[in-house]
């Protein structure tokens, strides 16, 4: 059913209807929805648009990314460091098409973002203009919602439906594109926020019964395992997760978008689930009685082979898109509704529990991976710097304060691995989509969305190289992010891939690499390369106390690889230890 | 996933939209991306005013229908999705033959096709007569194979219409969110 109800709110301030070009009214629109930061690139035909940018400087800071990528996955950084709407801002035809990436980006890991492109006068859509692209065409498979607007009247409504639908419910991308004479053409202007689209449910209903056979469940279950994902921290249900897990006692583990969301150091906090994620979790997965999954989706990164996933386990999902629901795993009951308000309703229903002999097999799983794996990872003998042991350096002098950005890749699941979260928010990564050159760019968005707290990126030396340019974005901007840039001269899980699944035959995976200190003093940013163990931390001490951006290139072993493992096509409960 | 041992079905889909541009590319992708073959597809006005109806007919199990649904409801502009058997609905296809005009005065046969399958001739002229015929996709397929045997200029066929048996509650929905 139906029950949001059309109320719109109309802003006082807009009241008096204002004579302004389209132009003026996307910028208007912007301030009237808070935003005051957005990333871009300019060109043609959305010259009228960055005009008013201008015109605005004092209200909205427009920050000029060296690529439209980076504009997106700034753009994207600054929102999940902030929850609030992240805007990207590019012109027509290849700045549109260079945004595709981040969309999808956004997409997959459900970021709340806004990208406006400007589009070739409407005179000319379908002519092949220059610069002409069907950037709606494009990116509808990878946008929650799209529209091309056309005439200025348009404008507000159209924003402020886009702004509605990019945070509520599932949040996601939109793109609106805008012809260039819409932009230039004269309207009289007045703004309204939305509060409601008749065609959209952004929250379904919670049936109270389903919250009882979930506490039943729950409260009779021996062997219970609760996973969390991103849903946790974009419902803001932090604490309610908490309570839920210290009332009832059960280990709980989280996907890598759920990952901080709880304390690192909580003592039922047993890890992450998924292919590099920890042993207990994942082992025991298949063994749980019922398997609590709160704002997570069963990406197959997480299942592995789904006719082997938690078989045995009753299954209860706490979704928040009805389209999750038995899309991937089988549920006994589905909790439809926010993760806030299903876990705050729920709490009382559960019993007060404990689960010692149960939590214990965790703790037994977690010895043998510490032996076989962690160990060697954070306390290495061998003369080659792991990443791990970079990681432990950060976490100590952060005090697990920072919020780590990372890319993809080895370095990445490593970060996931063993970076300390005492903070919500903390882990701002590319998940679904998996996007290499992700970390950079967003790092940028993360320091100024929350420019009181460190934001350190960890980055490998591929990833780094897709989205390098953007140094010149940290150069203008003076923007102290700090970058770690973990070096095996390798595309690592690529060639930890092919080493054990394709006879080490390392096609193009080995790869020569720039003096990357040399180019981040190009940029004027403070930079050190480390090559030897004893000299990480002082340099990570350098970083960290420095003002200013800091870059940190660490030479680690070549060949190392990633464990414990889920190899494709295997069980959770298959997963190696070497 | 073991979709693919499940019985494959004919399915009814009929979705209730807002009248938008470019909403058929982002229901038709849905199933693009997942390798299904659209059987026929047909946009219309609804019984509410502003309310556009697609009816979009696949071939597929039916575990594989509810994840569709789930993907084409969470479009934000698509109010409602329902999928139904063939036994659930009532539906129509409507086709038209163009055939030449000679063989409707010198060939005695054809005058009895027209009249046993309840088909209408829409226009006659010196040259062709145009031949329509609505029903169930074997009624329509005997019609052309009858037909066939006198040579048929054109022929076309309409994605299938379909109405349920049970009621579809939009209207109600739409009133809540209006009151």
């Amino acid at each position: 059913m139906m029950n949001v109800k059309t109320l719109k709110i109309v802003d006082n301030k807009m009241k008096s209807k204002l004579r302004i070009s389209g132009s003026e009214a996307v910028v208007r629109c912007l301030i009237a929805e808070g935003v005051n930061t957005i990333y871009g690139y300019p060109g043609g035909a959305i010259m009228p648009v960055y005009d008013e940018l201008f015109k605005f400087q004092n209200e909205i800071q427009h920050v000029l990314t060296r690529h439209e990528q980076g504009a997106t996955h700034a753009a994207q950084g600054y929102a999940r460091a902030s929850g609030k709407v992240g805007v990207a801002i590019a012109t027509s035809g290849p700045g549109a098409t260079n945004l595709i990436t981040g969309i999808a980006d956004a997409q997959i890991d459900s970021t709340p973002m806004i990208c406006i492109t400007g589009q070739v006068g409407s005179h000319l859509l379908g002519t092949d203009a220059f610069q002409e692209t069907d950037i709606i065409g494009i990116s509808t498979p990878v946008t929650k919602w799209n529209h091309q607007i056309t005439k200025a009247s348009e404008i507000p409504e159209v924003m402020a439906k886009a702004f509605y639908i990019a945070r509520t419910g599932r949040p996601g991308p939109i793109v609106i594109d805008i012809t260039k004479d819409a932009q230039f053409e004269m309207f009289d202007f007045s703004y309204e926020k939305c509060t409601g689209i008749r065609s959209y449910i952004p929250v379904p209903e919670t049936k109270p019964n389903t919250l009882k056979t979930a506490a039943k469940l729950i409260n009779a279950a021996k062997k219970p395992l609760i996973i969390w994902g991103q849903g946790v921290i974009l419902s803001e249900a932090e604490s309610e997760l908490k309570a839920v897990i210290e009332k009832t006692g059960i280990p709980s583990a989280w996907t890598i978008m759920g990952a901080s969301a709880i304390a690192t150091s909580h003592p039922l906090n047993m890890g992450m689930v998924g292919m590099h994620g920890n042993y207990a979790p994942n082992v025991l997965t298949n063994e749980c009685d019922v398997l609590i999954a709160i704002g997570m989706r069963f990406d197959d990164r997480v299942t592995g082979k789904l006719e082997t996933y938690a078989k045995q386990a009753k299954v209860i999902h706490f979704e928040i898109d009805p389209a999750e629901v038995d899309k991937n795993v089988k549920t006994e009951v589905a909790i439809l509704g926010d993760a806030k308000n299903s876990l705050q309703a729920l709490l009382p229903l559960l019993n007060k529990n404990e689960h010692g002999k149960w939590l214990k097999k965790f703790k037994d799983l977690y010895t043998i991976e510490y032996e076989k794996v962690i160990n060697n990872d954070l306390f290495p003998t061998k003369e080659g710097i792991t990443m791990g042991e970079v990681i432990k350096e950060i976490n100590k002098q952060s005090k697990g304060q920072a919020a780590i950005v990372s890319d993809v890749g080895q370095h990445q699941m490593i970060a996931c691995r063993y970076a300390e979260f005492n903070v919500t928010k903390s882990n701002i990564t590319s998940g679904g989509l998996g996007t290499m050159g992700f970390a950079l760019p967003a790092a940028i968005g993360a320091k100024m969305a929350v420019p009181e707290r460190e934001v350190v990126a960890i980055i490998g030396d591929g990833g780094y190289q897709m989205t390098i340019q953007e140094l010149g974005t940290i150069f203008q901007t003076k923007v102290p992010v700090k970058i770690v840039v973990l070096n095996n001269d390798f595309l690592g899980m690529v060639r930890q891939w092919q080493q054990l699944f394709f006879d080490k035959r390392y096609a193009s995976t080995e790869i020569e690499n720039p003096d990357f200190i040399a180019i981040a003093k190009g940029y004027s940013i403070n930079a050190r390369k480390v090559t030897k163990r004893k000299d990480i931390a002082s340099a990570v001490e350098e970083m960290m106390t420095s003002k200013a951006a800091y870059f940190l290139e660490v030479s680690v072993e070549k060949e190392d690889n990633v464990f414990p493992m889920i190899p494709t096509g295997a069980s959770v409960s298959e997963i190696r230890l070497s | 996933m073991n979709v693919e041992i499940k019985e494959k079905q004919s399915y009814t889909i009929s979705v209730y939209t807002e009248n938008n541009i470019g909403l058929l590319n982002r229901i038709s992708a849905i199933f693009q991306r997942r390798h299904i073959n659209i059987e026929s597809l047909n946009t219309s006005v609804s019984e509410i005013d502003g309310v556009s109806r697609f009816t979009i007919v696949v071939f597929i199990p039916e575990e594989q229908m509810k994840k569709i649904i789930g993907q084409i409801e969470k479009q934000v502009e698509v109010i409602k999705a329902y999928y139904h058997t063939d036994e659930e609905t009532i539906y129509q296809e409507s086709c038209l033959f163009k055939i030449k005009s000679d063989l409707l005065f010198e060939d005695r046969q054809i005058q009895n096709i027209i009249k046993d399958s309840n088909a209408r001739i829409i226009t006659v002229n010196r040259d062709f007569f145009v031949l329509e015929k609505s029903g169930r996709r074997n009624e329509i397929e005997l019609l052309y194979r009858e037909l066939s045997a006198f040579g048929i200029l054109q022929f076309t066929r309409s994605g299938r219409i379909a109405v349920t048996k049970e009621r579809m509650e939009i209207s109600k929905m739409l009133a809540a969110f209006n009151y």
